[in-house]
């Protein structure tokens, strides 16, 4: 099982430090079905003042490997690679080193704030704790602070407000005091996990604008997991997809959006409606579903699901490598072929795979097997992989 | 918090009438008080007669309900039992000498039923929580009667004979609350009382211990997977801050009400372990009256036991919603 | 482009090739996992529990010892032998009480006595629980107050009290029968609670809605969709009631209230063995242990059957 291979991607804000480094994680969890391997092998470098966004569907492993390099993982779970902070390597951590960092440099936000806070402390004094503990400041003066960032997250009357319980405040309020709880101390990063996934979509809009706001006061970087194309097209610098546990592709949001170069990636933005497309048109959904971690298929764990899999694709798993662009990465052998203008229809089936799958089983499936099997044989033996190609001709880092 | 309280008050106040007129019922039905008299050749027609007079037993329940649930609301007065003597006075009494077992018994319990639930808890699958399970399994079948016993007779003395060989004084007392006609100063009715305390409020401890470390494990276990737990750790907080001020303070609330509702039963505990140690409380009293069937005095004991638990949920209720805000506003 | 329609004519190939084999077709083959039906795997995680298990089997030991022991043992439990106040032996495994009785002969009719009980306490108890709540969880409202309130008039005084005035008027030798009615009419009451709450939150789903638009009368609706669902909580519920039967009733025995001469029960004995229970420690001992042994075996396997019905995922494989 060869490791994937790492490029290292140019920066996007020209001269900006790198502040987080991310090499090579990988999260196993011991369950009772065996090993769940929930985040295998993943990389990437946030720099100050950028707009990180991971996207993927549920079980891709974007929570996960946030909260490895938090440490907020159960016992079950064993982490490997290398997180460096500012030099300083997070993973394995002594408790007390990592709560000098948590909370104070590395700040997180999560998916439900109803449930994220606790329901029987005041507001405020949740804020104000977070800032006692990293502060030698007095009662008085921590409860000011927090008095004053619920202010700045926009929460109206923030003197009384901070008196009042989590369950008094409504779900948009709830969310930005968390964000307000964050951002106390004045973090680098601040990860932001799902933040608008529990919220209703008029209330996304003004979380999204509070972290905007405080990425601008504050200058802060943001690393923000979503499943929600949309939220990140808006806020994000830079894109991560994941799939299965590793990235499949990577790089800026104009050129992930513009020309995916993975079918994954494809998949996503084609299931996505949009307000400029037609009104006939249909979304064009990926069928299928992601693959159990516990039983990994070799290859690529995209490849039942993929429109345009070969037996290559089944059999060996695409490395993350630049494609013509150095800052754009994509894990798949036939990237190449994703150039240019291609619509998701094109590649993907509009109509569902029960409508499909029912028609053909009425055609008599193994006429058209044998048919199509000739010819389809020879054209796909055309199609060159990229992977072949690539780790023939450049000099790329091997697997570690 | 003041009209909370108030609003409690009110329901229950019907509730302890209506279970009191209830019990009024069944022990009214429960049999004669006058048997052994009636029994007796040599009582008269006459003095049944006064007998009965004297005990309201002319007249029908509800009349006889009415005349004593009267004296009792408004003169306080619970009456006098069988023998001419005050229901009131004899209750008073006992009821300290119960209440000192069981507020000590519940204490002790609820300190180390907590201590060891969170640790149990927080050191889940270690050798410690797979023995503090056990040992709880095993004490909640324990019958009470027999570990009263096994404490009285085969630990009071072997302990007291170590004690008296290391040069102390004998401190286990298993006869009555306290040593009978005993005299001196304050210390050493402090010390009578404590020797006398011990075992009997050990054997109601062991179940109730039982109880609170089984739920306070189960609900830390709850609350340490909780969202906000995590949030405290993702803030850098120190371990015992997070242990303590966000997953124990919440678990506490549902530990609470198994606190309140297991008063009853260490109540019940407390009449048998008086029986075994032969003190003159509440449960003593209880038996006794009843064996003679004299209604007032049980009525009375009933009514004052219903109030003490009354009072008991009550202060269990309000230390509830001081805990949990999210129903102040029930 | 050519090849993308060669992609997507392979494609579809293949699912119609799989589809016409029968195989899991390709996004599904990952799904490994059969359909089981509840109850097996309710069962199946219950045989896992060893713990569970085992008090299972010691539980049915004691059980059958106790109901029909008696009549298989050399001694009756009234029968004075020429032994007196020896200990344990071979012949007398529990030994003799002062006059000449056999104990392990006592102890096995007081067994009888206690499991009898025991068992008619649960039923009688789980059938009130299981009524009261349903009806108050289903109903709601005004019924719903008024059955909580009685429940919690149930609760106000100690259970033990209460059973003491109401046994004064137990006698002879139907006494057993007559102390588990009482004690099943007074132990139901966390029964009703826990049924309550769970049919109180099963009501909203909808598919009770759409039982009463097919028209099912309301105790259709109790009884064959909302109770099946409920049958996990009222099972580990009766059989931890089983054990609280137990103790309350030796202790009643214990306090001379409960069962009465001639019969006997464990509770009695242990009275009896306490006086002397310096000079003959055994009489006082076994039947104790027998007590703490069934209520021991019955909580294990309720917490086994607890697991068994709503497993937590916290265990990890070693």
């Amino acid at each position: 099982m060869a490791a994937p291979v790492v490029a290292r991607v140019g920066g996007a804000k020209p001269g900006a430090q790198v502040i987080l480094d991310v090499e090579d994680l990988s999260v196993d969890f011991d369950t009772e079905d065996g090993v769940v391997k929930a985040v295998r092998g993943v990389s990437y470098q946030l720099r100050a003042g950028e707009v990180l966004g991971i996207v993927g569907e549920s079980g891709s492993g974007k929570s996960v490997s946030s909260m490895a390099l938090m440490g907020l993982l159960p016992r079950t779970a064993t982490v490997s690679g290398s997180v460096r902070y500012r030099g300083t390597e997070l993973l394995g951590m002594a408790r007390q080193e990592l709560n000098h960092v948590r909370g104070a440099k590395i700040a997180m936000i999560f998916q439900d704030p109803m449930t994220s806070m606790n329901p029987v402390h005041r507001v405020g004094h949740q804020i104000a704790e977070v800032v006692r503990a990293h502060e030698d400041v007095t009662r008085h003066q921590a409860w000011d602070r927090a008095v004053e960032m619920l202010d700045r997250v926009g929460i109206p009357n923030a003197p009384e407000r901070a008196r009042c319980y989590p369950h008094e405040y409504s779900g948009g309020m709830r969310q930005r005091a968390m964000i307000a709880m964050a951002m106390a101390n004045d973090p680098d990063i601040v990860i932001a996990d799902e933040p608008t996934t529990a919220l209703d979509v008029t209330v996304q809009a003004q979380i999204l604008e509070a972290l905007e706001k405080v990425k601008a006061e504050f200058s802060s970087s943001i690393i923000l997991i979503t499943h929600d194309l949309g939220v990140v097209a808006g806020m994000a610098d830079r894109v991560m997809v994941m799939y299965a546990g590793r990235a499949v592709e990577m790089g800026s949001v104009d050129a992930i959006y513009d020309g995916p170069r993975m079918p994954y990636t494809l998949g996503l933005l084609g299931a996505l409606p949009r307000l400029d497309a037609d009104g006939n048109e249909r979304l064009v959904p990926i069928t299928g579903a992601p693959p159990s971690l516990v039983n990994l298929p070799p290859g690529c764990p995209f490849q039942p699901r993929c429109p345009l899999a070969t037996d290559l694709c089944a059999d060996q798993e695409p490395a993350l490598l630049a494609t013509d662009d150095s800052n754009h990465l994509a894990a798949c052998h036939y990237s190449a072929s994703l150039t240019g203008e291609i619509s998701p229809d094109e590649v993907f089936e509009v109509t569902s795979a029960d409508a499909t799958l029912g028609a053909e089983l009425a055609a008599g499936a193994s006429a058209v097997a044998s048919a199509v099997a000739s010819s389809a044989a020879s054209s796909v033996a055309e199609a060159e992989p990229i992977g072949a190609a690539e780790q023939a001709n450049s000099p790329v880092e091997g697997p570690e | 918090m003041l009209p909370f309280i108030v609003r409690r008050l009110l329901v229950s106040i019907p509730l302890v009438l209506l279970s009191s007129f209830l019990v009024f019922v069944m022990v009214a039905n429960a049999g004669d008080p006058l048997e052994d008299l009636r029994l007796n050749p040599r009582t008269t027609e006459a003095q049944i007669a006064q007998a009965e007079r004297n005990l309201n037993l002319d007249k029908p329940v509800l009349e006889r309900y009415r005349l004593w649930i009267t004296d009792v609301l408004v003169e306080g007065d619970l009456g006098v039992d069988n023998k001419q003597q005050s229901v009131g006075a004899q209750l008073r009494r006992s009821l300290f000498v119960t209440l000192r077992l069981v507020l000590a018994a519940i204490f002790i319990a609820i300190v180390a039923g907590l201590a060891v639930g969170v640790v149990s808890a927080l050191r889940q699958y270690s050798l410690f929580d797979y023995g503090s399970t056990f040992a709880a399994f095993l004490f909640f079948s324990l019958p009470v009667f027999w570990l009263g016993v096994l404490l009285k007779e085969f630990v009071a003395l072997p302990l007291n004979d170590a004690l008296e060989d290391l040069g102390f004084a004998r401190f286990f007392g298993t006869v009555q609350e306290n040593t009978p006609g005993f005299e001196g100063g304050f210390w050493d009715r402090l010390n009578d009382t404590a020797g006398h305390l011990v075992l009997p409020a050990f054997t109601l401890v062991v179940i109730s211990f039982a109880q609170y470390s089984r739920y306070t494990r189960a609900s830390m276990l709850d609350t340490m997977s909780a969202d906000y737990v995590r949030t405290a750790q993702a803030k850098g907080l120190s371990r015992s801050r997070v242990v303590t001020r966000h997953a124990l303070r919440n678990a506490l609330i549902p530990v609470t009400t198994v606190i309140a509702l297991d008063f009853g039963a260490v109540f019940g505990g407390a009449i048998i372990t008086e029986q075994v140690f032969q003190w003159k409380g509440m449960g003593t009293l209880l038996i006794d009256n009843i064996r003679q069937l004299d209604v007032n005095m049980v009525q009375g004991w009933l009514l004052v036991t219903a109030v003490t638990v009354v009072v008991f949920n009550l202060v269990a209720d309000v230390l509830y919603a001081y805990l949990d805000p999210r129903i102040r506003l029930d | 482009m050519t090849e993308l329609d060669t992609a997507r004519a392979v494609d579809r190939e293949r699912r119609a090739g799989r589809a016409a084999l029968g195989v899991g077709a390709g996004p599904e083959r990952e799904f490994t996992v059969e359909a089981r039906s509840q109850s097996r795997m309710v069962l199946r995680r219950f045989v896992r529990h060893r713990l569970a298990m085992t008090s299972l089997v010691v539980l049915v030991l004691v059980m059958t010892l106790s109901l029909v022991g008696g009549r298989l043992w050399t001694y009756s439990y009234t029968e004075i032998t020429p032994e007196f106040s020896t200990g344990p032996s071979w012949q007398h495994p529990f030994g003799t009480d002062g006059v000449g009785h056999d104990l392990f002969a006592q102890v096995l009719r007081g067994a009888q006595k206690s499991v009898q009980i025991m068992v008619l306490v649960a039923v009688f108890s789980t059938t009130i629980g299981v009524v009261v709540g349903a009806v108050a969880g289903y109903y709601r409202g005004l019924v719903d107050s008024v059955l909580s309130r009685f429940i919690d008039l149930v609760l106000t005084v100690p259970l033990l009290a209460i059973l003491i005035v109401l046994s004064k008027r137990v006698e002879g030798s139907g006494s057993w029968f007559f102390v588990a009615v009482i004690l099943g009419g007074l132990v139901w009451t966390n029964l009703a609670r826990v049924v309550r709450a769970e049919i109180l939150s099963l009501r909203e789903k909808e598919f009770v809605e759409a039982a009463r638009a097919l028209g099912a009368s309301d105790a259709r609706i109790i009884f064959r969709h909302l109770l099946p669902n409920v049958t996990g909580s009222i099972i580990v519920a009766a059989t931890l009631t089983m054990a609280v039967a137990i103790l309350l009733e030796t202790s009643l025995s214990y306090l001379g209230l409960g069962v009465r001469t001639p019969d006997t029960s464990l509770g009695i004995l242990v009275a009896a063995g306490q006086t002397s229970a310096q000079e003959r420690p055994w009489l006082f001992y076994f039947p104790g242990l027998f007590i703490i042994v069934i209520a021991l075996c019955i909580n294990f396997v309720g917490d086994g059957l607890r697991d068994a019905f709503d497993p937590r995922q916290t265990r990890v494989r070693r």
